[in-house]
């Protein structure tokens, strides 16, 4: 079974995402943001870039596209749907993930490895991490500063929603560790389900030690995990 | 004192913003639309009484700092 | 004094008119008039510097387009090409810094899309008055945010450059920006009509009053207080636009939909129809009506001069029509059918089936004037180059300190991590090294890029100071494991109707030919923006080099200037003289002065050292290596120090912040020291062992830094000078919405 990689108009990670997916054994497709139709993929991959030139809200336009009913209906039966950064935005807008990604606290783009902490291993995309691992992998946005009203963060915290938080690298969770502001050092989330998550680092940018790092693959070894499971 | 700043565009400055939410707009089935411009709102409390001398004041934040002169025009509104 | 005549406001000399009167046979209506201003303006016709633009070498094996065209190609082996350019965007980021910086990106990115390449990585070099000046830091700020508004959204990574600060660009920053793109050799085009019945498809965004007359007056003139009143309209770039173009037309190219394609820049529709149609030895027949608009009541001047963005013409035999508007209605773009090639070579132009323009095609593009400007060497140089003793009572821990704060000189990182560094995978070494190193997947290759420049040196000796430029880029390009390639050039000047700018120009021109010849390499485009003046006060000579290389098989661990450690000795390679202070920012700084004649330097070391470079660390067999520039010994140390988070002791007699050209350090494991010594013999390139790596201090003879501190002051130079305000001034100043 295949993965669906929704390219929006404006979308400029979707060859980096299909390339990092199959590097994982994960056969994955480009699907334009006009189709009506997922039936034969198992999972589905909403990667970085600016859907829509990011205008008037980051996914505000995208939430919109006739793919997303197709998203939305894969996501309600259980099939695995990653977010990362603009994806992980759009997934906010639609309202499968709960919050918002606003402006980062410094106001400037951010693109740097940082250090992140697996707190969670009940989602697609940390399954095969333990908790208490720490992950060096690559931010790259402007709109990265996680928040929510207290109410649903004190629900993902009791929940154990919160599957990636930015630390340290020794681990600790500290405000001089957080970027970009983040309620919580929240780097990624995940549904009651687990089966929908997000992030904002980009684990396809930390596959490959010539580029820096390979820790961003077993988040990537989880979604192809999920992905059998879906198949099985 | 109250003032609110409109900022926009000038009408020959393109707004690629306004151009890709009139087509997504018409996409969602609003085909009325003709065009759609997106301009910018600055609310400001000043400390004074008078009026003129607070529009004055403005005027020049704007002219240095609120707007581009290059490209936007601007108008100052002290709610009395 | 009257109102100026028509075409004096358009930029043209009485002379110019008079030529454009010949060739018409009569006066010229309003349409062709704004044609021909925008055509001959300086920006679009290189009509002071084409004369001197013909010594540069051009020709090499591996050259498969070179200058003239939108970027110059050069064969990378099995198929692959790499396609790349360099233009400044001056003035527009003056003017508006934000816009400015980011529709310099989207030009070049179309120059190189043009071709038929996927554009892969983009540089910056960007120069600006002091940051102790608000207005600097306000220029600085946006232009940076620009790039990365721009450069982030389109989805081409901005993987390296250069950052200066000097007075003499406090009135005229430098914006040049370098883009890179690879494509397979089938899917090669180039600005071509095709004959007779080819149908002209403009593509893209809407076509608006943007930039009117910004070739001719923007580009081409001197800024004095009078500039206000003539700006034009300032052109604003939509990322979102030209990604959803670039893959329209890779679609087109990878289909063999298209016959020739032209992008829209400067001079827009004039030079787009001209240009291509005279390449074929065509003409055109135009229709303005169908041209797609943004808003109403625009004249045929002013749509034939409009600067509007994101736009291409796309030359198309007319039963593939219907399959290119049906692939740009796929991408969400417009397209309209404007034009019909023709023969005859006549441009003629319609607008409601009144003819507004009848031009030969070709006139516009080759019969510009040539102007053969007066040179004069200036006299300054006597003065400046008189030999000033140079007391050595110098405090080297406090210069390397003072140095390091340098903002020229500062860890760019607060520049860098603004800009997406990382997309498509590719970056094996990015920014903040000496050069780029940017794999291409699937291959074995790796191309390597940089761009550098340095005005203090150019202004002190132009032709020694671009011919050092070449050669340093030539290292910056080894030290990652690649083998020059091909060049192009920037050249950034004052006003050409004087005669010291022209023989500061023609110097320049006459360096980098000179380092070309001697490393084999060719000069395969380039870009030059004269009238960088405020007030009558000329910027330095500022030519950037950019040079690309290629690295096959590419090494899996280059060198890196973070790869020293404790244990590790230093070496210097390259002559050990050590006492070029000529334009060196020690000078500068430390010494308040900028004088003197910069070293002369050596053909033969500067191909020795180039090709030691490339065979060290694509045998991978030293941990860092370094090209020494500014700052000189100490500063490079330092940098190296600092990103490895080690210290050094070093034992060496040498001026530690000289600027002597072909030097480079080395960290090195010494079990791997005698090959590296080996190679360097049989190089015929001296080696020295200076020093060792270890401890928490950068110890340089007597002096002692202590490291932390050391770093402390390089990475807090820049974001202690520009602070939160600065960000949040640009971020409301201009519009936000670019900068996700």
């Amino acid at each position: 079974m295949k993965a669906a990689v929704v390219v929006f108009p404006g979308t400029n990670c979707e060859q980096d995402a299909v390339y990092a997916l199959e590097s994982v054994g994960v056969e994955a497709a480009l699907v334009w943001h006009r189709a009506t139709d997922l039936s034969e993929f198992a999972g589905v991959v909403l990667p970085g870039g600016f859907a829509h030139g990011d205008y008037l809200r980051t996914g505000a336009i995208a939430r919109f596209s006739p793919i997303m009913s197709e998203v939305e209906r894969l996501a309600d039966a259980g099939a695995p749907v990653l977010g990362i950064c603009n994806g992980f935005q759009i997934l906010c807008e639609a309202g499968l993930l709960p919050g918002v990604l606003l402006q980062n606290a410094g106001l400037r783009f951010i693109c740097r490895p940082v250090q992140l902490r697996v707190t969670s291993t009940d989602s697609i995309l940390t399954r095969a991490a333990r908790i208490g691992q720490i992950l060096e992998i690559p931010l790259n946005s402007y709109e990265g500063n996680y928040a929510t009203d207290p109410a649903t963060f004190a629900d993902l915290e009791r929940n154990d929603r919160i599957v990636l938080r930015y630390s340290d690298p020794t681990g600790a969770v500290t405000a001089q560790a957080n970027p970009n502001g983040s309620l919580g050092n929240t780097a990624g989330i995940a549904n009651r389900t687990g089966n929908v998550a997000g992030l904002m680092p980009h684990p396809e940018r930390a596959i490959e030690s010539v580029l820096g790092s390979s820790d961003g693959r077993v988040l990537l070894e989880s979604f192809a995990m999920s992905m059998s499971g879906a198949d099985g | 004192m109250k003032v609110t700043v409109h900022v926009q565009r000038r009408p020959d400055i393109a707004d690629p913003q306004g151009t890709a939410v009139a087509r997504a707009l018409r996409d969602l089935g609003h085909d009325t639309v003709e065009t759609v411009r997106i301009n910018r709102t600055v609310e400001l409390e000043i400390r004074g009484t008078d009026p003129a001398a607070i529009e004055a004041e403005v005027q020049t934040m704007c002219e240095r700092l609120l707007a581009n002169p290059v490209m936007e025009d601007f108008e100052v509104v002290v709610h009395r | 004094m009257g109102e100026p005549l028509v075409h004096q406001a358009l930029g043209m000399t009485d002379d110019e008119y008079e030529a454009v009167c010949v060739i018409l046979g009569r006066a010229p209506r309003d349409a062709e008039l704004a044609m021909y201003s925008v055509m001959w303006s300086e920006h679009c016709s290189y009509k002071s510097s084409r004369p001197h633009l013909k010594r540069f070498p051009a020709e090499a094996p591996w050259v498969v387009v070179g200058p003239g065209e939108n970027a110059g190609v050069i064969d990378l082996g099995d198929g692959w090409l790499g396609a790349f350019r360099i233009e400044s965007h001056n003035h527009p980021s003056f003017v508006e810094p934000y816009q400015g910086a980011a529709t310099g990106v989207g030009g070049i990115l179309r120059d190189v899309f043009t071709m038929g390449a996927r554009p892969i990585a983009v540089w910056d070099q960007i120069r600006f008055g002091s940051l102790d000046d608000p207005h600097n830091r306000y220029l600085f700020a946006g232009v940076v945010a620009g790039i990365a508004g721009y450069g982030n959204a389109v989805g081409v990574p901005t993987v390296g450059g250069e950052l200066a600060f000097e007075d003499c660009y406090a009135g005229n920053p430098l914006v040049n920006v370098m883009a890179l793109g690879i494509l397979r050799r089938e899917q090669l085009v180039l600005a071509e009509s095709g004959g007779e019945g080819t149908e002209a498809v403009l593509l893209g965004a809407a076509t608006g009053r943007d930039g009117i007359g910004g070739a001719s007056v923007l580009a081409s003139a001197s800024f004095d207080d009078t500039s206000n009143a003539k700006r034009p309209s300032v052109q604003v770039g939509d990322p979102f636009e030209e990604k959803k173009l670039i893959e329209a037309c890779l679609e087109l190219y990878e289909r063999g939909l298209v016959i020739g394609i032209q992008d829209l820049g400067a001079a827009g529709l004039s030079c787009a129809t001209s240009e291509p149609a005279a390449k074929s030895g065509m003409g055109m027949e135009v229709d303005l009506r169908r041209v797609h608009v943004r808003e109403p009541g625009m004249t045929p001047a002013e749509l034939l001069m409009s600067e509007s963005q994101e736009r291409m013409m796309a030359f198309v035999a007319p039963e593939n029509v219907d399959e290119v508007l049906a692939v740009a209605a796929r991408w969400e773009i417009d397209a309209s059918r404007v034009g019909t090639v023709s023969r005859g070579g006549a441009l003629r132009v319609f607008v409601n089936g009144d003819l507004v323009a009848d031009v030969p095609a070709a006139s516009l593009s080759e019969d510009a004037p040539v102007y053969h400007r007066p040179l004069r060497r200036p006299d300054w140089l006597d003065d400046l180059w008189v030999d000033r003793p140079v007391t050595n009572e110098l405090d080297a821990a406090a210069g390397l300190l003072k140095l390091l704060d340098e903002p020229s000189l500062a860890d760019p990182a607060w520049v860098y991590e603004q800009y997406d560094h990382m997309l498509f995978l590719n970056t094996v070494v990015g920014p903040g090294h000496d050069g780029t190193l940017l794999r291409i997947k699937g291959t074995t290759k790796a191309l390597a890029g940089t761009t550098d420049g340095n005005g203090r040196r150019c202004y002190l000796d132009p032709r020694r100071g671009a011919a050092r430029l070449v050669y340093e880029a030539a290292l910056n390009v080894a030290v990652t494991g690649a083998r020059p390639m091909a060049v192009v050039d920037n050249l950034n000047f004052g006003n050409p109707e004087k005669p010291e700018v022209m023989w500061q120009f023609a110097e320049t021109v006459e360096g980098i030919s000179e380092a070309c010849e001697v490393l084999g390499i060719p000069v395969v485009g380039g870009n030059v923006s004269f009238y960088n003046e405020t007030d009558g006060i000329d910027i330095y000579p500022t030519p950037i080099v950019g040079l690309i290389g290629l690295a096959d098989p590419y090494p899996k661990r280059p060198p890196r200037l973070d790869r020293a450690k404790a244990g590790m000795d230093l070496w210097l390679l390259g002559p050990d003289t050590s006492q070029d202070l000529a334009g060196s920012v020690f000078q500068k700084i430390v010494l308040g002065t900028i004088a003197g004649r910069p070293a002369e330097p050596s053909p033969d070391i500067a191909a020795q050292l180039t090709g030691l470079a490339t065979r060290l660390a694509a045998g991978e067999i030293v941990s860092v290596l370094h090209d020494l520039s500014e700052g000189g010994l100490a500063v490079a140390v330092a940098k190296v120090c600092i990103v490895s988070d080690v210290g050094v002791t070093i034992d060496w007699p040498g001026h530690a912040f000289a600027e002597d050209p072909h030097r480079l350090i080395a960290a090195v494991h010494s079990e791997r020291s005698d090959r590296m010594v080996a190679l360097a013999d049989a190089a015929g390139v001296a080696a020295h062992r200076i020093g060792t790596f270890g401890g928490e201090e950068i110890r340089v003879g007597r002096a002692a830094v202590n490291l932390e501190r050391a770093s402390r002051v390089w990475r807090t130079a820049l974001p202690r000078r520009m602070g939160q305000d600065s960000g949040r001034r640009t971020a409301n100043a201009t519009s936000g919405h670019a900068c996700r």
